[in-house]
């Protein structure tokens, strides 16, 4: 999977938080790198070839959102955004920007390496080429390579949009996806802002994998933003 | 001599403020003199230098020189104001620049000869208004008059030397002088001056000589000039008297009444009144008695009435007018109304015959006035020459003739058709009965023409023998004697009915006028509203275009009402009614300031000031005295009106600050709370934990730990609140309205809320039926949220708390119920005020901000939110949010069948 000790790069302009992620990172067995501006960072990245990126969007030199779109001009090392903006609008930014997902402080320590622990595991499984075949988390199996979705053993028939719909969720499971993200990759980047189209589908998936639709168990919303699939 | 007494206070009040405002104001100091070339002008300069040598800022406004030497010699070392130029039907005129004066304030400007006339397009008509314009900002003046040219003494001047001045000064303006310096020269001595060149040119002396200063002429008006200064010298020494209560010197209680009409004579009355007023220090007023004969004036004696008596209000008297069917009933009434002491009047011209009829004016008037002495004055003014006799109707009355012919044509028509059956003296009751009819129909004139015709158609067709005026019996003389006399009296009595109800009915309209708009404005609750409806009321009452002009609170006036488009837009009309409005007084046409603009501009005065201006605008004919009289009745209502919105709309204010002050209050102590005890009780938690690490036991260590991140949430979530509150409020958030399932929003604001549920049952109901609804899903879910926390803090543990949603109408509702202890009576409403608090059931208290939130997302969506009590307990409260339309349509997919199976297909 990932090397034993992975290289974890926190950039934030506060001492106090970069202490305590410090401490929790090495707590759990992470090595650990710090940036406290835009600048540093993106020099880090280069030099340390971090395996994570935890990233907060307000440095004093540049905005961390452009901070992604550098990164992602040549890098695909997972980007985790810390930041104090709660409001929708931001958090898609940062996604559609490129960015693996998305804390809001103040939060949990355990909250941020669940959110580290996925997105590790994505750069591994991207990095390797091979799929996982198959995809379990609770009651729920997903088979990737036979194109079959099982709940508590049962088969579930889904339209071919449903499946493809689950598929993409699946293969970026416990991560956040933008509605435009899911609208892009599930029906084509000529479906611009029809989100309500992913939001019925989303409900029709829930009705057939949840056992109550309106509590979510495994598809959960993130309201303004997207969804995510949970993965443990 | 009775006791000394101490001045009334009330007196002393009125003294001291006159004082205090008379101290902000400039000081007026007069040099006054007899005749031109005493010197006045030299000794004025003279007296400005030395001020200037005692360092005061000096400056000269405007001096005349005539060419002397010696006084333009004084002008030396003197900064001189440079002169407004002014071009008048090509003629190229030099004025006093009074705005440059007023820019540049000096402390003491010096400005000469108080009488000139202005060249028109000035601001002010006269030099003195300039003057005191300058006084009113503080700044003093020297200025110069001769005696001449004081209002009160000018027909005095004119009968001694001959010369009509038409330059005159209001004597009020040399009252308000803080000084007078008499510039005093002997007779004989001013004629050696003018001899020598020194007060003239050569030419221009040898003419002057021969009249003016003639030696005679110029005693007399020495005289009166030391005689003036005198008597103020005497008003002088009796005020130290009175302030310093030395000794009872109240003058007794004279009160002067001058009579006065539309004859030019009248101002020759006024100034004699004034006069008299003057010498016994005692009030006079001066009156018009309007009988009903009068009321078809004619224009031009209208004016000449109302140019009388604004002399007499700029003399210092109170005016009146009177109305009744008997000038001297009336005079006398009045005079004994007002404990008036002297009577002054005129010795009227009037026809030998009406003066054996009915006894002259006067004989009458001393007749009835009892205790009051009665002055007659005889009359012989400047203006003789130029008084034309005027018409006494403006309107043709051939008509009215006509009709007297025809109704005695009438009368002699019936009366022959009966002559068979009717007795002379019945004849005689048709002919009287048709005066009686002409009388009340057509007037006076019209009646006595009836009456002639009456006796002579009588005569002619009907007293034997017929059809001749000569008469058989001479006893038919009496008869026509007394047929005439008695239908000219009923001519009389029926035409004077007649212009009484006419009168009354002219005074039943300005009354009604007046109580409408007075009503109305006592109706209306906001400014505008007074001033539209009483800006219409005017524009009806007037025939004329009306603009009523509003301060903002920079003080620059616009216009609030305006039928049309308003004559203000111009800006020299704006700047008259800003004038107008800073000054307090009337300003524009017919008046002496800025008489150029085409219309009249009247302040709104109140105890506080002024609060506006009401713009009258041009118009047929002249607006006469009682038509501004009405204006100016209707200008008070007017004002006390716009004051009392005003102050009403102060009271508003004051009344919102006072509530947000309230809010803002609130809000402080509330977030101070919210805010710190999280942090103290995180604060005290990790201090402990810093002091004693070792010796607390592993429980109470975790038991700290576990406080100090449920405090940390806490407070999170209340800065959440208050962000979102601040945006809601500020309007900052737009909102994203995109067509949501039900189903997904109440699931995310169930997962949000899921970590504080603690195991309680959430039941929810949500149709899968629901159609999308176009809503901001983060927005409502957060308003669920907030719904959800109010339930699980409000209740207790364990009990259950529901969730539904259905549509109804057009409406999506979504409801959280409970069956907690519900809320108690009156509390539906306030429950969703910001800070509000109920008593906790599970002892966290709240920022009361949940609710206020929920309704602020109800609002901003276009819907409401209730809160009311369940049957079966427990409170229920309603999120009602328009569905925003149809939804969009899905296009329609295969069917579903097992992924692998899709895939194949696909594949």
């Amino acid at each position: 999977m990932v090397s034993a000790e992975p290289l974890v790069l926190i950039v934030d302009d506060e001492a106090p938080i970069r202490r305590f992620l410090r401490a929790s990172l090495v707590g759990e067995r992470c090595r650990v790198a710090e940036a406290a501006n835009a600048a540093e960072a993106l020099e880090k990245a280069a030099s340390q070839r971090p395996d994570v990126i935890v990233l907060d969007l307000g440095l004093p030199d540049r905005d961390g959102i452009a901070v992604i779109r550098d990164l992602r001009e040549w890098s695909q090392v997972p980007i985790v955004v810390l930041s104090v903006r709660d409001r929708e609008a931001d958090k898609v930014t940062a996604l559609e920007a490129g960015a693996d997902d998305y804390l809001t402080k103040p939060f949990g320590v355990g909250e941020l390496l669940a959110r580290l622990r996925v997105a590790l595991r994505h750069a591994s499984v991207a990095g390797s080429g091979d799929e996982e075949p198959a995809f379990t988390v609770g009651d729920l199996r997903v088979d990737l390579a036979r194109r079959q979705v099982f709940v508590a053993a049962r088969e579930v028939r889904l339209t071919p949009i449903e499946y493809k719909l689950l598929a993409v969720l699946v293969k970026n499971a416990g991560k956040v996806l933008t509605h435009r993200q899911l609208l892009h990759q599930v029906w084509g980047p000529e479906y611009g802002d029809e989100n309500h189209y992913v939001r019925v589908y989303v409900a029709q998936l829930r009705h057939k994998l949840e056992a109550d639709p309106a509590r979510p168990h495994y598809l959960r919303t993130e309201p303004g933003v997207g969804y995510r699939l949970v993965s443990e | 001599m009775s006791e000394p007494r101490r001045p009334d206070p009330d007196e002393l009040l009125a003294r001291v403020q006159a004082e205090e405002t008379r101290k902000a104001q400039g000081k007026l100091k007069v040099f006054f003199g007899a005749a031109p070339g005493v010197g006045k002008t030299y000794t004025m300069l003279e007296a400005a230098r030395a001020r200037r040598a005692e360092g005061v800022d000096v400056f000269v406004g405007w001096v005349e020189t005539h060419g002397r030497r010696e006084t333009a010699a004084l002008l030396e070392g003197l900064e001189v104001l440079p002169r407004r130029q002014l071009s008048y039907r090509g003629t190229r005129l030099e004025e006093f620049d009074l705005d440059l004066a007023l820019e540049r304030r000096p402390g003491l400007v010096v400005v000469d000869e108080l009488a000139h006339t202005n060249a028109p397009g000035s601001r002010h008509a006269k030099r003195y208004r300039d003057v005191e314009e300058l006084l009113c900002a503080g700044v003093d003046v020297y200025t110069t008059l001769n005696v001449q040219h004081l209002d009160s003494l000018n027909d005095v001047v004119a009968q001694i030397t001959g010369v009509i001045v038409r330059e005159t000064v209001p004597d009020a303006a040399l009252d308000r002088a803080d000084e007078i310096e008499l510039v005093d020269l002997p007779a004989e001595e001013l004629r050696k001056r003018l001899g020598d060149g020194k007060v003239y040119i050569p030419e221009m002396a040898a003419a002057a000589a021969e009249n003016f200063f003639r030696e005679g002429n110029l005693i007399a008006l020495r005289e009166l000039a030391l005689r003036r200064t005198a008597e103020r010298v005497d008003a002088q020494m009796q005020r130290y008297r009175r302030d310093h209560a030395v000794r009872e010197t109240w003058p007794t209680a004279e009160r002067v009444l001058v009579c006065v009409g539309p004859s030019p004579y009248a101002v020759r009355l006024i100034r004699a009144a004034r006069r008299m007023a003057a010498r016994l220090q005692a009030e006079w007023v001066a009156v018009y008695v309007e009988t009903s004969a009068q009321l078809h004036l004619a224009a031009a004696d209208r004016e000449q009435l109302e140019r009388t008596l604004r002399l007499a209000e700029q003399l210092g008297a109170e005016t009146a007018t009177l109305s009744g069917g008997d000038e001297v009933e009336e005079i006398l009434a009045y005079a004994r109304r007002r404990n008036v002491t002297k009577l002054v009047v005129g010795k009227p011209a009037e026809p030998r015959w009406r003066t054996l009829l009915h006894g002259s004016f006067v004989e009458r008037l001393v007749r009835g006035s009892g205790d009051i002495d009665v002055y007659v004055i005889t009359g012989r003014t400047e203006d003789e020459e130029r008084h034309e006799p005027t018409a006494r109707r403006a309107h043709s009355r051939w008509p009215a003739y006509g009709f007297a012919v025809g109704t005695i044509t009438l009368c002699t028509l019936l009366a022959a058709v009966l002559a068979e059956h009717l007795a002379l003296a019945n004849i005689i009751m048709l002919y009287l009965l048709g005066v009686l009819v002409v009388a009340l129909r057509a007037g006076r004139g019209p009646a006595a023409l009836s009456s002639v015709l009456s006796v002579a158609a009588f005569d002619f067709f009907f007293v034997p023998p017929r059809f001749t005026f000569a008469v058989g019996d001479t006893q038919y003389a009496l008869t026509f004697a007394v047929m005439l006399a008695v239908a000219l009296v009923i001519a009389n009595l029926a035409a004077r009915v007649r212009d009484q109800a006419e009168a009354a009915r002219a005074r039943e309209q300005r009354t009604a006028a007046l109580y409408a708009v007075s009503r109305a404005c006592a109706s209306a609750g906001e400014t505008y509203e007074v001033v539209r409806v009483a800006g219409h009321h005017l524009a009806e009452v007037f025939g004329r275009q009306v603009v009523i002009l509003l301060p903002h609170t920079d003080g620059r006036l616009g216009e609030a009402y305006s039928g049309g488009v308003p004559f203000t837009r111009d800006p020299k009309e704006l700047s008259v009614a800003q004038w107008c409005l800073d000054h307090g007084e009337r300003a524009g046409l017919g008046t002496t300031t800025l008489p150029g603009s085409v219309a009249l501009y009247l302040p709104l005065l109140v105890s506080s000031g002024c609060v506006g201006v009401i713009g009258l605008g041009p118009g047929a004919g002249p607006l006469d005295s009682e038509r501004v009289h009405l204006l100016e009745a209707f200008a008070n209502q007017i004002a006390l009106a716009v004051e009392r919105t005003n102050l009403a709309a102060e009271a508003q204010t004051a009344l919102l600050q006072a509530e947000t002050e309230r809010t803002r209050s609130v809000l402080l102590s509330s977030v101070s709370h919210d805010l710190r005890t999280p942090l103290a009780a995180i604060a005290g938690a990790s201090s402990t934990l810093l002091r004693n690490p070792a010796s607390l036991p592993a429980e109470t260590r975790r038991d700290l730990l576990q406080s100090i991140n449920d405090q940390a949430e806490r407070l999170n979530r209340f800065i959440g609140n208050l962000l979102d509150m601040t945006r809601l409020e500020a309007g900052a958030i737009v909102l994203r309205r995109e067509w949501q399932p039900v189903e997904e929003v109440v699931g995310a604001a169930l997962g949000q809320v899921e970590g504080r549920l603690a195991g309680r049952e959430v039941e929810t109901s949500v149709p899968a039926a629901l159609p999308l609804v176009a809503i901001d899903a983060s927005l409502v879910a957060q308003a669920l949220v907030n719904l959800l926390d109010n339930a699980l803090k409000y209740t207790p543990a364990g009990s259950p708390i529901e969730i539904a949603a259905r549509v109804e109408a057009d409406a999506l509702v979504l409801e959280v119920g409970d069956r907690g202890p519900g809320l108690a009576a009156g509390e539906e409403q306030r429950v969703f005020e910001k800070f509000y608090r109920r008593a906790p059931e599970n002892g966290q208290p709240g920022a009361g901000l949940g609710l206020a939130i929920a309704r602020a997302v109800a609002v901003a969506h276009g819907g409401r939110i209730t809160a009311a009590n369940r049957s079966g307990g427990g409170a229920v409260f309603s999120l009602t949010l328009p569905l925003g339309g149809p939804p969009p349509e899905i296009r329609a997919e295969g069917p579903a069948a097992t992924a692998r199976e899709a895939g194949r297909t696909e594949g």
